[in-house]
């Protein structure tokens, strides 16, 4: 019998063995297997320190892969389906934005929703591509944004059919899938790429046929993917894939990613997405088994303590909310009284429990290969407690954490206008110079160039009140907005 | 030959018996399983390493989990023990007639089936019709129940292993939640004598002390036990440990105790100056 090729680890096994080589480092990284800095050493320990290690002729190197990266990234590419993968050290920003940039230059129309994380819209910037917003749609029931229909991105195509790409979130944070074999089947038959942003996506390759697991993008038609390995792939914080079909030059794909990323990868990132790779690739349809039942089990018993609304497939609606991640675990919070971010904090704060992120109605938890049955119990437990000793009247209206944006100036051309500075009360009708989002989950309220209403107003204030950590503005406190000028 | 089965109570302190056979090991869904036969303490108990109890001083830990409350309330009828496999805390609870009902949500099935086989006399208790055992998450089993326990016993392991839930302010929540109105919450302390878990028990009493209006902390010598000094926790809305104990009442139903009496009852309440956090 031949060996399954995806059981060999060419940049982890490279690794171990210059260590073992017992190299005389005269190269960077100056503290040199950790001897000069010993209370780092004492914190992250002796082998991580030694795992430090730049680019060597028998380790490869990440700029201009050729010998034992090159050989992992084949091996990337093939666990997901894909011609070719990348390594990314700057995070899925990085893989988002050389995404993007691989297929669209200055004034290239790009067809995606509004509700994606910042990374793409600061590829925009990047690039000067234009954006054209589809209408994600927003959950009645629940308030957030879903995941745009086949049926708006036709007809986003077909009034854009000079648009070089699509861009879709599968999923989005809150774990909602669009139609992408739908998407995919338009995008080829009018001649764009299908770009997805998979950062919550990893394990859509790795989960069993029968578990009724959206797919992922690279087995569904797509041509490129930026997949966070690091989010629930197991690897480090950091290391991320891109990964690209038959139809894009990844040539070129190497050059964009060139442009920005480091030149000095850092191996403790490399090596464990190739460790990463081969546990998915032989253990994953186990594990996220395992992670399914976890979460279906926790969403029933948190329904059970009534007031939550722990929300899966049953959003699922055959158009915006096309397919849901059952991995995630979304909980909507009003019927207790409480805002999603208070509740996120309350965990935290008094219960040591650090959830992945609240807004203003939801929290978000993540569940991956690395959860147990007595925190999930701890989780359950605590929301309990919270709504029995916390709870309120419930909120009512659900609050829609989707604004519609008006865009005025195309994101790069906003970002660099003559800006000036002004108080957030008096904003109104003028035009953002910068982003403001709540992180997490990084989803800007308002992107450079786009519009600010009452309602954005209102909803900046009503998230700084409950506790929303507000990012984006140059001004850290957020009080202050720059702006571009009146509307007129 | 010389066999010795030793814990390390800090990086820098161990502790070791003499053995003479070592009787299973077991590894179970939850942690490992050991039995050892000693010469000094009789058959040792370890889970994943450390050591639970031993057949010469267990009585103490026993006794002063169970007798403590069972003197201050002797209305107590429905008890719900948490963890507490081995059973030691079960055969103290059975010697009153007064109790009706006794639940005990183990997590491990395999500690009691090991208990039963290789200490006998420890797991008397498992045969009393009054006695259901519900092999579950502690934390998970109490989440349900509301106001119907008159009495909680926490005998949990050690705060960084499987028992780490029973250790948070969500469980004592949920406690609080599931005793009657006149309750009472004991839970097993650790001891504060070393660093590493001073912290961690002086937040365990913080969270107790915010859920309960009274909250109190008493002491008994183990020796087996890193430092040798144990604590315990006492929480109630309505009894004082100390104000509210029926010596007379308790000390007539004739119950023969090796370490309690009401008179130890007391003084076990009164803690070392250096333990002020704990008040």
């Amino acid at each position: 019998m031949t060996k399954n090729p995806q059981c060999s680890v060419p940049l982890a096994d490279a690794l171990r063995t210059h260590l073992k080589n017992r190299i005389v480092p005269f190269d960077v990284p100056g503290h040199k297997g950790g001897r000069g800095n010993p209370e780092l050493t004492q914190l992250l320990g002796m082998q991580a320190m030694r795992c430090d290690v730049n680019s060597m002729k028998p380790l490869d190197n990440l700029c201009h892969p050729v010998s034992v990266i090159k050989e992992s990234a084949e091996l990337a590419a093939d666990a997901f389906g894909a011609k070719e993968a990348f390594f990314i050290v700057g995070g899925t920003t990085g893989a988002v934005q050389a995404m993007i940039m691989s297929v669209c230059k200055t004034g290239d129309k790009i067809i995606m929703p509004r509700n994606v994380h910042r990374s793409a819209i600061n590829a925009l910037i990047l690039s000067g591509a234009v954006p054209v917003y589809v209408d994600p749609g927003i959950s009645e029931k629940i308030g957030i944004g879903l995941g745009m229909s086949a049926g708006s991105v036709e007809q986003a195509i077909l009034s854009n059919p000079d648009a070089k790409a699509v861009l879709v979130n599968n999923p989005t944070y809150y774990g909602i899938c669009p139609d992408i074999k739908g998407i995919a089947e338009l995008t080829r038959r009018h001649g764009m790429y299908l770009l997805a942003d998979e950062a919550h996506g990893t394990h859509f390759y790795f989960t069993g046929a029968n578990e009724g697991m959206p797919p992922g993008a690279m087995r569904s038609g797509g041509d490129m993917s930026a997949v966070s390995m690091h989010k629930t792939g197991g690897s480090l914080t950091q290391s991320s894939l891109l990964l690209c079909g038959e139809k894009v030059n990844a040539a070129h794909v190497g050059q964009i990613i060139n442009l920005t990323q480091t030149t000095s990868g850092s191996y403790l990132l490399m090596a464990s997405l190739d460790l990463a790779r081969k546990n998915l690739a032989l253990n994953g349809e186990k594990i996220f088994a395992k992670v399914i039942e976890y979460a279906e089990y926790a969403r029933s018993e948190i329904n059970k303590l009534g007031g939550y609304c722990a929300f899966g497939s049953e959003l699922c609606d055959g158009g915006n909310c096309y397919a849901f991640d059952r991995t995630k675990l979304s909980v909507n919070t009003l019927g207790i009284g409480l805002a999603g971010i208070e509740v996120y904090d309350i965990l935290r704060d008094e219960y040591g429990i650090q959830a992945e992120f609240g807004d203003l109605g939801n929290l978000l938890a993540i569940m991956s290969a690395g959860d147990r049955p007595q925190e999930i119990e701890r989780l359950i437990a605590a929301l309990s407690e919270i709504k029995r000793t916390k709870g309120k009247e419930p909120i009512k209206q659900p609050i829609a954490e989707y604004i519609e944006p008006k865009v005025v100036i195309p994101p790069k051309k906003a970002f660099y206008a003559d800006k000036k500075s002004v108080p957030l009360n008096e904003t109104a009708g003028k035009v953002s110079g910068e982003f403001v989002m709540c992180y997490p989950p990084g989803i800007p309220i308002l992107a450079p160039g786009e519009e600010i209403t009452e309602q954005i107003i209102e909803y900046i204030r009503y998230a700084k009140e409950k506790g929303c950590f507000l990012t984006g503005t140059e001004d850290v406190t957020a009080q202050r907005i720059n702006t571009i000028g009146s509307k007129n | 030959m010389e066999l010795w089965y030793t814990e390390n109570h800090t990086e820098n302190v161990r502790f070791s018996i003499k053995v003479d056979r070592h009787l299973t090991s077991i590894t179970s869904e939850f942690q490992r399983i050991d039995v050892f036969e000693s010469y000094e303490f009789g058959r040792l108990l370890v889970l994943d390493g450390y050591l639970m109890l031993t057949e010469k001083d267990e009585y103490i830990y026993h006794e002063m989990i169970t007798h403590i409350p069972m003197a201050v309330n002797p209305g107590i009828r429905n008890i719900l023990l948490i963890g507490a496999g081995d059973g030691g805390a079960l055969r103290e609870l059975c010697r009153y007639d007064c109790i009706e009902k006794i639940h005990l949500a183990e997590i491990d099935k395999a500690v009691v089936d090991t208990c039963k086989e290789y200490f006998p006399k420890l797991a008397v208790g498992f045969n009393d019709p009054r006695v259901t055992v519900y092999y579950e998450d502690g934390l998970k089993f109490i989440r349900d129940k509301v106001g119907v326990y008159d009495l909680i016993i926490v005998d949990s392991t050690d705060p960084f292993g499987v028992g780490e839930g029973l250790f948070t302010k969500e469980f004592y929540g949920n406690c609080n939640k599931s005793l009657a109105q006149d309750g009472i919450l004991i839970n097993q302390h650790e001891s504060v004598f070393y660093d590493e878990y001073a912290d961690s028990m002086e937040k365990v009493h913080e969270k107790i002390s915010s859920l309960f209006k009274i909250a109190a902390v008493y002491q008994a010598h183990i020796p087996t036990y890193p430092s040798g000094h144990w604590l315990f926790g006492f929480a109630s809305e309505t009894f004082d440990p100390v104000k509210d104990l029926k010596a007379q009442q308790w000390n007539n139903l004739g119950i023969k105790t090796r370490y309690y009496n009401t008179e130890l009852h007391k003084g076990c309440f009164a803690l070392p100056n250096n333990y002020s956090n704990l008040r």
